[in-house]
């Protein structure tokens, strides 16, 4: 992915030489016409065309900010009940990620979920420890989990 | 429309304030620490993050600056606080903070008592 935007970079450094046009509109320009041509010479990269996973990423940010709020609904709904009875609970989840920075984002966004914390990551880095709010929840979470972030979080990777 | 600007950033902040105040309730009214962490982290990050978002609209709107700092200051706030809220909890747990009894499931136990062991194990 760094290699096609610098790679479009260069290219749109290309067109403003070219056109003798040092300003920020023959730069924009050039970037939109780099990103024509990677878009028709994609087939030579070793990885996808990269617009897809900058699109990735902002779904990515988005998931961020709808959990943040979920999670402070469902904390304050614990908090101002009259009563406490919520069941806490540590769980394991499995997960397949593999590179360390995937790992800390999935963490991160568990942190934020409702309800979830992560209190540990196992030293294979293959399991993570989750302190769960209401454990009752867990089986929700877990399947929340796999089949948003982890998801998500693959597709920025691809 | 300056009206309409005041009134969303009156919303922003008092929002804000809001939910700070709700999160520390639930510091004080929750039984154990994880609980705690839990109410302290997001809370906090919402409230904090919306003060701040109605102080960059104020900055904007009333006096035309663009606050980047601010910008960034939540960003800040956004990446810290859950690693903030994680080291907190696992530093709870290792120096043998006990979960509240009504705690129904502890996978993590048998992890820690395993990793335990084996550091004895290759200390011999």
């Amino acid at each position: 992915m760094a290699l096609q935007i610098l790679l479009n970079v260069i290219l749109a450094l290309c067109w403003m030489f070219l056109n003798n046009d040092p300003t920020a509109v023959g730069f924009i320009t050039g970037y939109a016409m780099g990103l024509f041509s990677l878009f028709l010479l994609r087939r030579f990269f070793p990885r996808r065309f990269y617009v897809l996973n900058i699109w990735a990423i902002i779904m990515l940010l988005l998931i961020f900010i709808k959990e943040l709020l979920l999670a402070n609904l469902s904390v304050l709904k614990t908090i101002l009940a009259p009563k406490l009875k919520n069941k806490p609970g540590i769980f394991a989840f499995k997960t397949d990620l593999k590179a360390d920075w995937e790992i800390t984002t999935l963490a991160n966004l568990i942190t934020l979920t409702p309800g979830t914390l992560v209190i540990d990551i196992s030293d294979d880095r293959s399991i993570l420890y989750i302190h769960a709010v209401d454990i009752d929840d867990a089986e929700k979470a877990i399947y929340d989990i796999r089949h948003s972030f982890e998801e998500t979080i693959k597709e920025v990777s691809r | 429309m300056i009206e309409t600007a005041k009134i969303v950033i009156a919303v922003f902040i008092l929002l804000g304030s809001l939910i700070c105040l709700a999160a520390s309730f639930g510091t004080l009214r929750l039984p154990d620490v994880y609980s705690r962490i839990h109410a302290a982290s997001k809370g906090a990050t919402l409230g904090i993050i919306c003060v701040l978002l109605g102080v960059f609209f104020y900055f904007w709107f009333l006096h035309g600056i663009i606050a980047a700092k601010v910008l960034l200051g939540i960003v800040f706030v956004f990446l810290t606080s859950p690693v903030g809220a994680h080291l907190i909890a696992r530093a709870a747990y290792n120096t043998g903070v006990k979960m509240e009894e009504k705690s129904v499931q502890d996978d993590y136990e048998g992890y820690r008592n395993f990793v335990i062991k084996k550091k004895e194990d290759s200390y011999l």
